[in-house]
């Protein structure tokens, strides 16, 4: 079991406040994600749940349990670590085995769970190293071995993948999420790369200044974002915004319209502008379009479209595409 | 390097300082072997002449010497243990966020600045004496008899006053030590449910192996040839209780005039010092290897 309510969560360092009031509700098995910018309180709210720092207000409830005051090792958590933070003169046998020693267990039992979580991650071959002899992928491995071993409640993961190169970090995502459909236990997982949230999550948390913006499924927040700062955090490349006379013309204070909502033309469209950047990946092509009218605009269109640096082009928004925002950024 | 011509300019580069380094160690040594074979007594000096293996039976024979042996080693092991014990509790107090923590440290730190005869004077005079020092005051306070340091417990005295000198010196090198342990680690010793002496047993003194044998290392070869505080209190008595093999190397040398006898040793000295130095390699050593 691992459903993780918080209620009114609070969270000051000195007179710094960090979280001001969050209210959440992660049901039994879910893959959650906090994303959201750097400094936005997204690794705080994971380590007020871990119980690495104490509440200043508010309660954290998990499986019905109120458990704010508890030491982390009572909350049947676990929890990987950005740097892992494996033991570095113990052997990978005994990182793994290190939680169920602390717990008691006794060690023929300890053997064969320590086995059984290497054999699931391909370890069993570094068993008698220690951390120092692993690669990055290895030691990321025995940071989630040493999670696995004593059957948490929960997982938390404090952005685990921002040290491994791009091809292991892709590996890895897909190594995680097997992970989660094979445990069907509840996974926090904490991220700045709104890739890694969108892939992985069932629902995401998009945080900003210790709030929480938006809590819903990835394509939730893709194509109904209730503000413009979750419309401009999720996506790639990011969304562009208009004011002005083109969005009264809609109705809003401001409309948003995504870069593949976009179309471009050599001939006619909506606002003319000279191609600033063209950043051909082969299968799309960004191009970044310097507008006198609304400024630089971001469109994607598919890889064979002849338009290159210094080119005047016409581009367009798809219509029926397009974000509407009030003045106050929420979303029409 | 990464060329043949640059590594053998480096080398004839390194050749002068290391020239200097080996005639620097070569001469005394040579010397003091030449003249541990040697018949020579200041005060006889005109009876020198090739003495054989004489100077090395005397000395060894000398009722003194395996004493002398035995209280070197025990003032080196007594000193140690209590200044890493010592020193990883102290670490640990003032490892802790606490107000002034800096000035703290630096009291902490002072008794490694003052001069070994010093402190050994005050010691002798201000503390350990037994008619006005400090602990005889203290102790006719509680209605005991004051103890009398230098004539009942030499040896532990000089143990005592050496490891408050050197007490600061290993403080500070574990301090050091324990201010890179990584916080995370600690953390998920937290989280896997490790109590605050099983986090110390576990993940803060593995973590401290390589800066204690720093400590062990560093503070023996200089705990070998321990001797102004036993010159400035005990004189190495009473009889030759507190008597090392540095003072007595001293005795034979200075006190008798016996300049072959002394050589032969300090030939000796240096034997013991390797065969120390070989078990703590040994011992320790592999802490060193990254």
């Amino acid at each position: 079991m691992g459903n993780i309510v918080l209620e009114k969560v609070h969270k000051c360092f000195g007179d710094v406040e960090v979280i001001p009031s969050v209210d959440l509700d992660i049901k039994d098995g879910e893959f959650v994600v906090f994303v959201g910018p750097s400094g936005c309180g997204k690794s705080t709210l994971l380590r007020l749940i871990a119980g690495l720092e104490d509440l200043t207000g508010g309660k954290i409830i998990i499986d019905g349990v109120d458990v704010s005051d508890s030491t982390p090792a009572k909350r049947e958590l676990a929890m990987v670590f950005q740097s892992y933070a494996l033991y570095p003169h113990m052997t990978v046998r005994k990182n793994i085995a290190f939680p169920l020693k602390m717990a008691g267990m006794p060690q023929d039992e300890i053997d064969k769970k320590v086995m059984a979580a290497a054999e699931s991650l391909n370890l069993t071959d570094y068993l008698e190293r220690t951390p120092g002899l692993l690669s990055g992928g290895q030691r990321q491995r025995v940071a989630i071995g040493r999670a696995i071993v004593r059957s948490p409640s929960a997982f938390l993961f404090d952005e685990p993948l921002s040290n491994l190169d791009a091809a292991l970090r892709v590996n890895m995502r897909i190594e995680i999420t097997d992970l989660h459909k094979e445990l069907k236990t509840t996974m926090i997982y904490v991220t700045h790369d709104q890739v890694e949230a969108m892939t992985m999550a069932d629902r995401i948390v998009v945080l900003q200044a210790g709030d929480v913006e938006q809590f819903g499924t990835p394509l939730d927040l893709y194509n109904k974002p209730v503000n413009r700062f979750v419309a401009g955090f999720i996506g790639s490349p990011k969304m562009n915004f208009v004011k002005g006379k083109d969005a009264d013309e809609f109705d809003a204070h401001e409309i948003g319209f995504r870069p593949e909502h976009m179309s471009v033309s050599t001939t006619k469209g909506r606002w003319k502008g000279v191609v600033s950047v063209a950043e051909h990946l082969g299968a799309d092509t960004f191009l970044h379009v310097k507008t006198d009218e609304v400024g630089t605009l971001v469109t994607r269109s598919d890889g064979e479209i002849n338009v290159n640096y210094g080119d005047t082009v016409y581009v367009s928004p798809n219509t029926d595409k397009i974000y509407r925002f009030g003045a106050d950024g929420l979303a029409l | 390097m990464a060329t043949a011509h640059t590594k053998t300019l480096s080398r004839i580069m390194n050749l002068p300082s290391i020239i200097l380094l080996f005639i620097w160690m070569i001469v005394p040594l040579g010397m003091t072997i030449y003249y541990s074979f040697q018949r020579y007594n200041l005060l006889t000096p005109q009876r020198r002449g090739f003495n054989g293996w004489f100077n090395y039976e005397f000395f060894i024979t000398d009722p003194a010497f395996f004493e002398a042996i035995g209280n070197t080693l025990l003032l080196v092991s007594g000193v140690l243990a209590i200044t890493i014990i010592g020193g990883v509790l102290l670490g640990i107090l003032l490892n802790q966020a606490i107000v002034g923590r800096g000035i703290v440290r630096i009291l902490f730190i002072s008794p490694f600045f003052i001069m070994p005869t010093v402190s050994a004077l005050i010691w002798k005079n201000m503390l350990m004496n037994p008619i006005y020092g400090i602990f005889a005051h203290i102790a006719e306070f509680f209605g005991a008899d004051p103890v009398d340091f230098f004539a009942v417990i030499p040896l532990l005295s000089i143990i005592i006053i050496v490891a408050w000198q050197w007490l600061p010196f290993a403080t500070l090198i574990l301090l050091t030590a324990m201010q890179s342990l990584d916080q995370e680690q600690q953390e998920a010793a937290d989280m896997d449910g490790a109590s605050t002496l099983a986090k110390f047993y576990y993940i803060t003194l593995p973590h401290l192996a390589r800066a204690i044998t720093v400590v062990i290392l560093i503070e023996t070869i200089f705990l070998l040839s321990i001797f102004a505080e036993i010159l400035v209190t005990t004189n190495g008595g009473p009889g030759t209780a507190s008597t090392n093999l540095t003072y007595m190397v001293y005795n034979r040398a200075l006190l008798q005039y016996d300049i072959g006898g002394a050589s032969a040793g300090g030939i000796i000295a240096v034997i013991l010092a390797n065969i120390v130095a070989i078990f703590l390699i040994r011992a320790v050593g592999k802490n060193l290897e990254a």
